[in-house]
């Protein structure tokens, strides 16, 4: 639980050796049996955030509470209560992946069975060799194994997906899906739309430091203000140019010949409009398709940026 | 892998909630005892410095070629009655800089670059179990250096003075403390390259003219004070009273409990974890 978490860095040197504001009231609770999703461009204070929760910075204002506790002061009792997967990993290059993964576990009192762990997330297939000669996706396997391996009653995942290979980006989503089965509050971050779709129960949308939307992927999609589809498109003949004062607040364009695109907030009004203009010209589409909102004219919406 | 089995994973043996069966030997989440946590870490550090080669060559190849040329070389005749009772206290002396600030320094330097001091302070071990921790491997790397080092001078006609023992224990002890703070602050202040560099340079120019190996009294008279109030110099000339002379040096105890504390203290002032 998070309530108006501000944390400056610095002093900067490029700022005239002032502060700046990297968190400016960031506000968030994670449930267990959920999966909490921070979603945000880099930059926008997710690791940040994390990482207060975490009790690896302290917060400059506001009240951060891990289970109740201080997570900056925590306890081994309470540490051990916390899995964390963090964004470079911290695993260090020279030891090998079982030797690590034991390691981690015998700092618990019941770990999880390691050789268990290590087939279910196939790092036994590369258990022998030294980490810094691991792909990506196998250290992000190993890092997340590290968080999971003492049995957390809360795991934070910073990036998860970030380097995974279509089979490894399964493998971890289906883990995700099981913490979740299991009870476990998990909280991860991503700047992949397709991330936070796929295993959001409520989504934070981080900008600028701040939490600036929250809800369920439903809920955000579904806002009241800007309800309805998002995207018309039909096709025709090719080469036809719209009038730039018939649907000014809609984005146009013919991605390719005869297939044209209209995105924004539409209204009945607008497909009338568009149905009058197009009998005025004696023209007939052969298709129309609508799409609704999707999660990321939610955060085009608020943050004005887009994500991939 | 099996279903059942992939329930055996993701089961929730947590509190109340499920059968105890689930999980036999206890709870979810918990952690293991403190010192066996501070241990357990201790060894694992112990053994990654002793599979390092460049440690293992810092830690014991060197300190044993330095053995070598002081008993074949007239360097130390000046000192003492024999070559190697002047040489192997200078040379366990240079062992614990050797393990406990330039080896020790270095890992943990980098360790911080790679994040490993951040992911580990977030398990139960923790950021005071982790310093405890290493603590414990320099410890243990020292005490496998004391055999084979020590068993090496035996072996060339070292015959300790058996009534200092006592004393360079305390000193070694105490030496290990001051230069693994002095380590810790180094690799928590600078960058991994520069850690590298300033230990390994320290090393040698203390081993060089830090009183370790020579005598700091067989310095220029305008350094003697300075040197003498090094902690390679305390060591060192401390080492040799309690096992050339079988005396307690309670200044040379003084000189090192101070560096430990004013290391430690800047080290917990100053450390950055990333």
């Amino acid at each position: 639980m998070i309530e108006g978490l501000i944390k400056d860095f610095g002093p900067i040197g490029s700022l005239d050796g002032r502060m700046m504001r990297v968190l400016d009231g960031v506000s968030l609770s994670a449930e267990h049996g959920a999966v909490t999703v921070l979603l945000g461009a880099n930059g926008a204070g997710k690791t940040t955030t994390l990482e207060c929760a975490q009790g690896l910075q302290r917060a400059d204002a506001g009240t951060v509470r891990l289970l109740g506790e201080d997570p900056y002061r925590a306890t081994p009792r309470l540490r051990a209560r916390v899995g964390v997967m963090l964004q470079e990993g911290g695993l260090p290059p020279s030891v090998r992946p079982l030797a690590l993964l034991r390691h981690v576990a015998s700092m618990y009192r019941s770990p999880l069975p390691v050789d268990l762990l290590a087939e279910r997330l196939g790092i036994d297939e590369f258990g022998a060799v030294s980490i810094r000669r691991l792909s990506g996706g196998q250290r992000q396997r190993l890092a997340l194994a590290c968080a999971l391996v003492g049995r957390p009653d809360v795991v934070f995942l910073d990036e998860p997906s970030a380097g995974l290979d279509p089979q490894s980006r399964t493998i971890v989503f289906d883990l995700v899906n099981e913490l979740r089965a299991d009870g476990l509050a998990v909280v991860l971050t991503t700047h992949l739309l397709d991330d936070a779709q796929r295993l959001a129960d409520y989504v934070y949308i981080v900008d600028g430091g701040r939490t600036v939307a929250e809800g369920t992927v439903a809920e955000l999609t579904a806002d009241t203000d800007t309800a309805g589809p998002r995207e018309l498109s039909f096709e025709t003949i090719p080469g036809l140019a719209l009038p730039d004062d018939l649907l000014p607040h809609l984005q146009q364009s013919e991605p390719e010949p005869g297939r044209y695109v209209l995105r924004g907030s539409l209204t009945a009004r607008d497909v009338e409009l568009l149905a009058r203009w197009w009998a005025g010209r004696g023209v007939m589409p052969s298709a129309i398709s609508m799409a609704p909102r999707s999660l990321e004219d939610v955060f085009l919406d608020i943050s004005g940026r887009s994500l991939r | 892998m099996s279903p059942d089995k992939m329930g055996d994973l993701a089961s929730a043996p947590r509190g109340t909630a499920h059968p105890a069966s689930e999980t036999p030997g206890g709870q979810r989440g918990s952690a293991a005892a403190l010192g066996t946590r501070i241990l357990r870490h201790g060894a694992y550090e112990m053994l990654g410095m002793l599979r390092n080669g460049e440690q293992l060559v810092l830690a014991i190849v060197l300190p044993l070629l330095a053995l070598v040329a002081l008993v074949v070389t007239p360097v130390l005749d000046a000192y003492g009655p024999g070559r190697i009772d002047v040489a192997a206290p200078g040379v366990l002396a240079l062992c614990t800089m050797s393990t406990a600030f330039t080896g020790q320094g270095i890992a943990t330097g980098f360790d911080r670059r790679y994040g490993v001091l951040r992911f580990l302070s977030t398990t139960p071990l923790g950021r005071s179990g982790l310093i405890l921790g290493k603590a414990v491997a320099v410890a243990g790397v020292l005490t496998v250096q004391l055999l084979v080092v020590g068993g090496a001078a035996v072996l060339l006609g070292w015959s300790p003075d058996p009534g200092g023992i006592v004393a360079a224990a305390i000193l070694l002890l105490l030496g290990s403390a001051a230069f693994t703070a002095l380590g810790l602050l180094v690799a928590g202040t600078l960058r991994p390259e520069a850690t590298l560099a300033v230990t390994n340079l320290l090393w040698i120019l203390l081993a060089a003219a830090g009183g370790v190996i020579i005598p700091a009294q067989s310095l220029p008279e305008a350094v003697q004070t300075f040197v003498s109030a090094l902690p390679s110099a305390a060591l060192g000339d401390g080492l040799r009273s309690a096992l050339i002379e079988g005396a307690f040096d309670p200044l040379a105890c003084l000189v090192l409990l101070g560096w430990a504390a004013l290391a430690s203290l800047a080290a917990i002032r100053w450390f950055k974890w990333s």
